[in-house]
């Protein structure tokens, strides 16, 4: 059975249909990408995935449960449980160090501990920066803190929202090497990406247009 | 933070020292109260009865020593001063002192072969400070002089008390005994350091005691005293409960900033697994804080604010109540719970989908 199903979900404002009648399956392990121009319903679907929000219409099952269903209480556990975020605009507590921030996460799921974030700002290669304030930090730094945040609980899936959107070329790079390196792991990955370059490096791509899945591919060249 | 901190020490501080004035003021315009004379008279309870000073020390010894500020016996009778009649007061000049502080002296309190003179009388009988007069006792209705040389005075001083005191002249007890021979008392003023309930209940005692004497409270001063204190009292409280509002919109608008400005983290511990739970624990733990520090901090500074107001306005010291303290926190933090409902409701209203969205 797939870890993430969406049957035929639609998200309806007033008139307008964020989301028209999507249906989706994602493996566990697996590495999607959803692309799609501003207003294609991306961000709608990062929501739903990530247990912020929930379709007027279908079904969500996430490792066996409908999140369709589940109360707002429901969904903070699910989200604390399942689900690793990671942010365009990074989003670090700027007054707790780097690996405060990381410990943040662990605080909301069972409790702090030091070591294991350490270990996970070390996966990221920022071992050396933990003691640093997220101001002393460049933004690739600030992205891979995210990151490690997003790991620390294991979770079931990452999702990650323009994880790229505001890096230069280089600290790009290493985005996408943390996440090869993420996927060989056996994390599961789903990234919401406008650049094109951070898409054909996915597994699986998928494009939405108003609200549809307009394409959805397997990457041929993926592990080449 | 500071501002919401500086807000509930401020309060807390007029919290702890109004009511520390609420509590002490009783005590403190009893006492000046106690300027404007006697607040309890004794009079013969009946015609057979001997009202002597031992009548009255009985009937004061009921009244508690901490409360008794003074008593004064007076014995009234007509003597003659250059053939002029004139009613001259026979009375403790010690007890006078304590129970009409606010008689003015030209001059000096009498000592012996002295007297006061009222300044109406001094004016008609020609009497100055210094001045020497006779006095002889013609007896009540048709009864003989019972000394046709008289005593000789001195005049030690004028009293001005703008009321009927100035119509008499004083003398002691024993100077108007020997002038006018034995006799019993008209009257004593009992000056009381007491709210009018404790007032009422030493006269009760005094009247059902059965000592002949008689005690009835001057509703001049003490109404006075009642109606003051109230007054006083209900304003000490509107302006702590005025205060402390204040301090409640002031921390609630504090709060409600700080929440605005941290929606993002709110969003982000939110979208991290944080259940309301957390978030109303984090806002209301920080405004149990701060009142917890700011009702520590008021404490002591409203002591130090009462005492202020006390060597100020009623120039003697105020003594530090235990119980305040805990009292002072306990209202400070619970003014910052209720400050802080408004707030805590808008952060785990805070939807992270929205906050934390891209741009």
């Amino acid at each position: 059975m797939s870890l993430l199903q969406l049957k035929n979900i639609s998200k309806i404002y007033g008139e307008l249909k964020a989301l028209d009648d999507v249906s989706l399956e994602v493996e566990n392990g697996e590495w999607l990408a959803i692309m799609g121009p501003s207003g294609s319903g991306k961000s709608t679907l990062m929501n739903i995935i990530g247990c912020m929000d929930k379709p007027s219409v279908g079904e969500v099952i996430l490792d066996g449960r409908d999140i369709a269903k589940e109360s707002d209480k429901g969904l903070t556990e699910i989200r604390r449980e399942k689900i690793g975020l990671i942010f365009q605009q990074f989003h670090l507590v700027n007054y707790l160090t780097a690996v405060e921030n990381v410990m943040v996460a662990q605080y909301y799921h069972s409790l702090p501990d030091e070591k294991e974030a350490l270990e996970a700002l070390e996966r990221v290669g920022l071992a050396d920066r933990a003691k640093h304030l997220p101001s002393q930090l460049s933004g690739g730094e600030q992205q891979r803190v995210c990151i490690a945040r997003a790991l620390i609980n294991h979770p079931e899936i990452v999702l990650a929202d323009e994880p790229t959107g505001n890096l230069d070329e280089a600290n790009e790079n290493i985005v996408i090497d943390i996440f090869k390196q993420l996927h060989n792991e056996g994390t599961t990955l789903i990234v919401v990406t406008h650049d094109p370059e951070v898409g054909e490096v996915a597994q699986r791509m998928i494009v939405l247009d108003h609200g549809k899945i307009k394409t959805d591919r397997v990457n041929p060249d993926f592990g080449k | 933070m500071v501002v919401a901190l500086l807000a509930i020490s401020v309060g807390a501080a007029i919290l702890s020292g109004l009511v520390t004035i609420y509590y002490d003021v009783p005590r403190q315009m009893g006492a000046q109260f106690r300027n404007y004379g006697a607040n309890m008279i004794l009079v013969s309870s009946g015609t057979d009865t001997e009202f002597d000073l031992d009548a009255v020390q009985d009937a004061v010894s009921l009244i508690s020593g901490d409360e008794l500020v003074g008593v004064t016996p007076y014995r009234y009778e007509t003597v003659k001063i250059h053939d002029q009649p004139v009613v001259a007061a026979g009375t403790d000049m010690n007890g006078a002192r304590t129970t009409s502080p606010y008689w003015h002296i030209e001059g000096e309190w009498p000592a012996e072969g002295q007297a006061l003179v009222g300044k109406t009388e001094a004016e008609h009988l020609g009497l100055k400070v210094g001045s020497t007069f006779n006095v002889t006792y013609s007896g009540e209705g048709d009864e003989e002089v019972t000394d046709d040389f008289g005593t000789d005075m001195t005049v030690s001083g004028i009293l001005e008390t703008g009321g009927s005191e100035e119509d008499y002249i004083y003398i002691s007890l024993d100077e108007l005994e020997e002038i006018a021979g034995d006799g019993s008392l008209d009257i004593a003023e009992v000056s009381v350091s007491a709210v009018k309930e404790s007032l009422n209940d030493y006269a009760d005692r005094i009247n059902n005691a059965d000592l002949g004497v008689s005690a009835r409270l001057v509703k001049r001063v003490t109404s006075s005293e009642s109606s003051v204190l109230t007054k006083l009292q209900a304003l000490v409280l509107i302006v702590t409960i005025v205060v402390l509002v204040l301090t409640m919109i002031c921390v609630a608008t504090t709060m409600t900033a700080v929440v605005t400005e941290r929606r993002r983290e709110i969003g982000l511990r939110k979208a991290l697994g944080a259940s309301d739970g957390s978030i109303i624990g984090e806002f209301m733990g920080e405004g149990v804080m701060l009142g917890i520090i700011g009702g520590i901090l008021g404490a002591v500074l409203g002591f130090v604010f009462a005492q202020f107001i006390s060597m100020n306005v009623f120039s003697s010291s105020i003594s530090f109540r235990p119980l305040l303290l805990p009292v002072t926190v306990i209202v400070s933090v619970a003014v910052t719970g209720l400050a802080c409902l408004s707030p805590v409701r808008s952060a785990i209203d805070v939807d992270p989908a929205l906050v934390l969205k891209g741009e």
